[in-house]
């Protein structure tokens, strides 16, 4: 279980944008891309390198009235997900 | 009567061949047996303008390569004007034309990522392989530049029977380095890589140890270093996906100009290929009957026509039908289903005695007509 104090940054040469083509956003890293769905971008959209995990969530629980260990829990098996991907560092 | 098709979805990446020249000669380049002469290469204004029309198609991965990328002078105002375009991009290079002055302003131009190849970990074996004497020592170089410089890297090792039993040094290497990211990508047998089969093929057993080392390293380095793996599929039962099915995700355009849906599409004799001297990118991917052949499924005969796979491989790969059966249009033969199969177990067969000299890559070579390698009749 990752501590709630780490904070998640885009791993080295990984880009978060927006596409206008496909009107998504998309996550691009060395040879190879994601595309997040909506829960995915709104947790993305906090990953910063500056935030901690415990930030992310609270920030997440307040705007979408959820219960904080709900969201604390698809949090961290989001960011782990992508971080054994290799384009999250925890 | 079927309705007309939808336009396909934008593609994701554009693989932008600047060059064919190299100072490397390997014998499995994935460039084609006839290769591009510099006379003939597009120059800066038209690439500028092949990427942004790759940015405004949807692209959203470019990646330069070659040849040698680095042999082009223009290389860091083609990065910058990628960046510019919001392009995530590439450079596939063999670092041994890489020096800090270049690195520093290709970083400084917004490149993204650097995949750096190595033909092995032991010098004189790699350099056999890269036929460039004194390139190790530059790679290394280049390897500790990239890393300074702050760079994504990725280390690429193409591996097969001269060099397959290094992939646990393969990977340490990687690591000594500080790479992100090791590709271990097995040849591929098209153009140079058929050439040299019979010097290059894996047995069944070198194939099985190093997938079970990759297995093992993704474990051990999982969260710190990506390890990506392309196998050889002369020992599978089911093709490859070759590209993610014809015209669905890539393009490829050569020195000159002219776009494939993949890099090998030239051996597919007979294909008039759309050049972007003549039309522009979207053009070319919605349109163009080159784009058209095999793009969907309804260019399939059997076994792929009724598969439950169809739109998983997509008939796995044309230039390899073509070669091995002599149909593009035949199920690629690396399928056990395909009645062409056999020719897979030949191939096996073949490589299985001593390994022939390498024809290697040249500018001008005649791989018509090698020496000692053998090639399909």
């Amino acid at each position: 279980m990752t501590e709630e104090s780490v904070v998640p940054a885009l791993a080295r040469g990984v880009k978060f944008r927006f596409d206008e083509v496909r009107q998504k956003w998309v996550l691009l890293a060395p040879e190879r891309m994601f595309v997040p769905d909506d829960p995915a971008v709104e947790i993305l959209k906090l990953v910063d390198g500056a935030r901690s995990l415990a930030k992310i969530i609270d920030d997440l629980a307040q705007r979408f009235a959820a219960p904080r260990d709900v969201i604390a829990r698809d949090v961290a098996a989001m960011l782990a997900d992508l971080a054994a991907k290799g384009a999250i560092r925890l | 009567m079927t309705p007309p098709a939808p336009p396909p979805a934008p593609p994701l990446g554009l693989l932008a061949e600047l060059t064919h020249r190299c100072p490397l000669q390997c014998p499995y380049c994935s460039n084609p047996l006839q290769l591009e002469g510099a006379s003939t290469e597009l120059d800066t204004s038209a690439w500028r303008r092949v990427i942004d029309e790759a940015a405004e198609l949807g692209v959203l991965q470019i990646h330069f390569s070659g040849g040698e990328p680095t042999a082009r002078r223009d290389l860091v105002e083609l990065v910058r004007h990628a960046a510019g375009r919001q392009l995530y991009s590439n450079l596939i290079t063999s670092g041994v034309l890489l020096d800090a002055r270049l690195m520093a302003a290709l970083a400084e131009a917004g490149l993204d990522h650097v995949q750096l190849s190595f033909q092995d970990v032991e010098t004189a074996g790699a350099e056999r392989i890269g036929g460039l004497p004194g390139a190790q020592a530059k790679k290394l170089a280049a390897a500790a530049l990239i890393r300074e410089s702050g760079l994504a890297l990725t280390l690429n090792f193409v591996v097969h029977r001269q060099n397959a039993e290094h992939l646990p040094a393969m990977i340490a290497l990687g690591e000594e380095l500080g790479a992100q990211r090791i590709e271990i990508a097995h040849v591929q047998y098209y153009g140079w890589g058929l050439v040299n089969r019979a010097a290059l093929l894996p047995s069944r057993a070198q194939l099985e140890s190093t997938t079970a080392e990759v297995e093992a390293a993704r474990k051990r380095f999982s969260g710190r270093m990506v390890i990506d793996y392309v196998v050889p599929d002369y020992y599978a039962e089911r093709p490859k996906a070759c590209m993610g099915g014809w015209g669905r995700r890539f393009m490829n355009i050569t020195p000159s100009g002219k776009v494939l849906p993949c890099h090998a599409a030239e051996t597919l004799a007979g294909v008039e290929f759309p050049s972007v001297r003549t039309a522009s990118l979207a053009e070319i991917w919605r349109a163009a009957p080159a784009f058209e052949l095999f793009r969907g499924t309804g260019w399939m005969a059997e076994p792929c026509r009724s598969c439950e796979r169809r739109e998983i491989d997509w008939g796995g790969c044309r230039c390899q039908a073509l070669a091995l059966t002599g149909d593009a249009a035949n199920a690629d033969p690396a399928c056990a289903l395909s009645p062409h199969h056999s020719v897979m177990l030949a191939a096996i067969e073949e490589a299985s005695g001593g390994a022939p000299d390498f024809v290697y890559r040249r500018i001008g070579a005649d791989p018509k007509a090698p020496r000692r390698a053998s090639v399909e009749a």
